[in-house]
């Protein structure tokens, strides 16, 4: 699997943070997943991909799986496997939706 | 092999599909097959397309079910053929049902010819990511129709699609429909009778390049004018209670306990009143018939074997009317992504959960029920554990044995009795069993590639009588065929060991029997764990389902079977000591003695290797356990 794909272009140039430290209810825009090809590849097809702008939206009781918005749809996440997203820290920003 | 789609059919335009043609003489309904993400309603099309003209097929080696049904019209094109595939987000085979629906599509399939065409059905409220797939599946070059979804949804929240500039664009006809409610699915049918002309679409990414994938599903949604749809306000309402750290958590545990509360007594009624009928209709048959050994056959192995079975018909399907309704609304994604946290310890994942709780009930509806579990290796898993909790086949056993050696005296209290005590205490080592085996298969033989748990929650929506009707009555038949063949076999045959060899014309008594022969052959095997022949007559005929062993104890000292009879009680102190009654009850609690539970463990894992495996696991814990229990209580009793 093509490493490429898995990092935005501008993925050297901005401070970045894990995925899982976004707190609920703000949103930020993805710029890499440090995962294996073929997961990195999984989670990209449900739209974790560089350049998309995805929002955590609420937390399992007890903190875990997260959950998170992504296209219009919420899909949840485990927080080991956030960790490995890294988002764009300067792109983090209230959820606009109610 | 058969060609993919109809012969001169290749050069035919999208739009002139439906164009009258003359239809080639075919010797076999074309075959469609349905295609999309989980969750897209794909089932709820193909039980829309078909009503009841289904089969449940399994094809060999595959371990996901595959349903094929019919769709009839009138005139020429009589008959389609629909298979419903595995959900797939793409068409590179990394999953089982990847794996399936790839070799479906490709024509890889054995015993399944290549399909003639495809429906690809989209939830059209979840297009930016749902139209991705378009992609690997119009390279296909298979005749497709491409089926908007939940169009009722989008509507309502206030989504917009123009279905005739997105079919352009795709080379494709495109249909936007409910599928739950029957609504806009002309173009389906159309679709099936018609023409199938190869997709041509306007332009197609590299399908393995998934960042462009989506950029070109973006633009097709934009030149399709598609206007996403509001959020799902109630969704969102609910989902600040289901998943509230409080409130979700107590919502949830009084959903598991309704649940168990129901599958364990409240379809007791049913239950009996099954029973009751069985017994009945065993009466009035032997009334009706001349007394002979045909007669005791019947009654015996038909009404007494597979009819103490089919007594668990209302409680499988209550389990399946509850799945069915925590499925169809969504709490069921919730339930699994409360329960994810808890099930992560023991190597496992939220979906695992439900089955699992399913499986105090009967082992085989809990693992019929780890379909829902995508990955693999954990759906396994879950297989192999179910049937170390303790299953109401159990309490049977479990209530003779402790009222037989266990004097029911206060142990906290008026609280806790030492026969509640006893068993409890059996429930909890069938769970501690089950744990540790989880634990152990995930760190070795089943340990996961790291698939992340990735758990989509759609939104809530009310299930349909229809789609659960049909859900109940798929059940319905698997259980009952199971029952008609697996389990009657089973009933005859031991019957039938029990009745033979004839002594001068006459059955002999059971210990001249060849199921006593069979006891005192076993009888230095099962020594050392305390049991002597007649226990040893019961653990063979429990094979066939656990509970038997009370019927066969009570036929072996000429005494009616019943577990609370206090003769067949004081027949068995004169059996078996405390520490071999210990033992029993250890064995019980792991032995897999359930050839219902074998049998469907092999029709889900789609081979003898697996059931097999768990067969020779679990007797042998059940045997080391017992061996330990026995020996134990045999030295603290001095």
């Amino acid at each position: 699997m093509q490493l490429s794909f898995k990092k935005h272009p501008a993925a050297t140039l901005v401070p970045t943070t894990s995925l899982a430290d976004l707190l609920p209810g703000r949103q930020a825009v993805i710029v890499e997943l440090d995962l294996p090809g073929e997961l990195a590849t999984r989670l990209m097809t449900l739209g974790f991909v560089p350049g998309n702008t995805v929002a955590l939206v609420r937390t399992a009781p007890g903190g875990d799986p997260l959950v998170f918005r992504v296209d219009g749809a919420e899909l949840a996440l485990r927080r080991d496997t956030a960790q490995q997203i890294r988002i764009d820290s300067e792109s983090i920003s209230p959820l606009e939706e109610p | 092999m058969l060609s993919g789609s109809t012969p001169g059919a290749r050069s035919v335009a999208p739009g002139e599909q439906s164009a009258p043609k003359t239809a080639p003489v075919r010797s076999r309904p074309r075959l469609v097959a349905i295609v999309g993400p989980p969750n897209s309603g794909k089932s709820t099309l193909f039980n829309r397309l078909t009503g009841l003209r289904q089969k449940v097929a399994n094809y060999p080696g595959v371990t996901v079910e595959q349903r094929v049904g019919r769709v009839k019209f009138p005139g020429a094109r009589g008959e389609v053929e629909l298979i419903d595939l595995p959900g797939i987000y793409t068409l590179e085979p990394r999953s089982e049902d990847e794996r399936v629906t790839c070799s479906v599509l490709r024509g890889e399939m054995p015993s399944l010819p290549k399909p003639d065409g495809v429906i690809l059905i989209l939830d059209s409220t979840n297009l930016a990511r749902h139209l991705v797939l378009a992609a690997p599946i119009l390279s296909l070059g298979l005749p497709t129709i491409i089926v908007l979804n939940m169009a009722d949804a989008l509507r309502e929240r206030g989504g917009q699609i123009d279905v005739a500039a997105l079919a352009s664009q795709l080379g494709a006809p495109v249909a936007l429909v409910s599928a739950s409610k029957g609504e806009g699915l002309e173009p389906v049918y159309e679709f099936l009778t018609g023409q199938f002309g190869v997709p041509a679409p306007s332009e197609l990414p590299v399908i393995h390049d998934v960042p462009r994938c989506r950029e070109w599903a973006m633009r097709l949604g934009q030149r399709a004018r598609y206007h996403p749809p509001a959020p799902p306000v109630w969704t969102r309402r609910l989902d600040a209670l289901f998943l509230h750290p409080v409130y979700g958590v107590v919502i949830f545990a009084v959903v598991v306990v309704l649940v168990f509360q129901v599958i364990f007594s409240g379809a007791q009624p049913l239950m009996d009143a099954v029973d009751a009928f069985v017994q009945w209709s065993g009466q009035q048959l032997k009334a009706s018939l001349p007394e002979s050994a045909w007669r005791d056959l019947l009654l015996e192995a038909f009404w007494g074997g597979a009819g103490s079975v089919i007594v668990f018909l209302p409680q499988i399907l209550l389990l399946f009317l509850f799945i069915g309704i925590l499925e169809d609304s969504g709490y069921m994604a919730r339930a699994a992504l409360i329960a994810d946290r808890t099930m992560a310890r023991v190597g496992l994942q939220g979906k695992s959960f439900i089955p699992l709780l399913s499986a105090y009930a009967c082992a085989v509806p809990a693992i019929m029920a780890t379909r829902t579990i995508e990955d693999k290796r954990d759906r396994l898993a879950t297989i192999l554990i179910a049937p170390f909790m303790t299953c109401s086949a159990r309490l049977p056993v479990y209530t003779l044995i402790i009222a037989a050696f266990l004097p029911n005296r206060p142990l906290l209290g008026p609280f806790l009795w030492t026969r509640t005590a006893a068993m409890l205490g059996l429930y909890v080592l069938g769970f501690l069993a089950a744990v540790a085996t989880a634990r152990l298969l995930k760190s070795s033989i089943l340990k996961s590639e790291p698939i992340p748990f990735v758990l989509e929650l759609p939104p809530y929506r009310w299930p349909t009588v229809q789609s659960l009707g049909l859900r109940l009555l798929d059940r319905a038949r698997v259980f009952l065929r199971r029952v008609g063949t697996v389990i009657l076999s089973v009933s005859v045959v031991l019957w039938l060991l029990a009745h033979l060899p004839l002594l001068e014309g006459r059955f002999p008594p059971i210990e001249q029997s060849l199921a006593g022969t069979l006891g005192r052959t076993i009888e230095p095997v099962i020594q050392p764990l305390g049991f002597n022949w007649k226990i040893g007559i019961g653990l063979i005929s429990s094979l066939a389902a656990r509970e038997v062993i009370v019927g066969t104890l009570g036929t072996i000292y000429g005494i009616q079977g019943d577990e609370s009879s206090a003769s067949l009680q004081a027949a068995l102190r004169q059996d078996l000591s405390q520490a071999g009654a210990v033992a029993l009850l250890v064995f019980y609690a792991f032995a897999m003695q359930c050839i219902s539970t074998i049998a469907v463990v092999r029709r889900e894992t789609g081979g003898w290797r697996w059931p097999a495996i768990q067969f020779v696991y679990m007797t042998g814990l059940a045997y080391i356990s017992a061996f330990i229990a026995y020996q134990v209580v045999s030295w603290a009793n001095g």
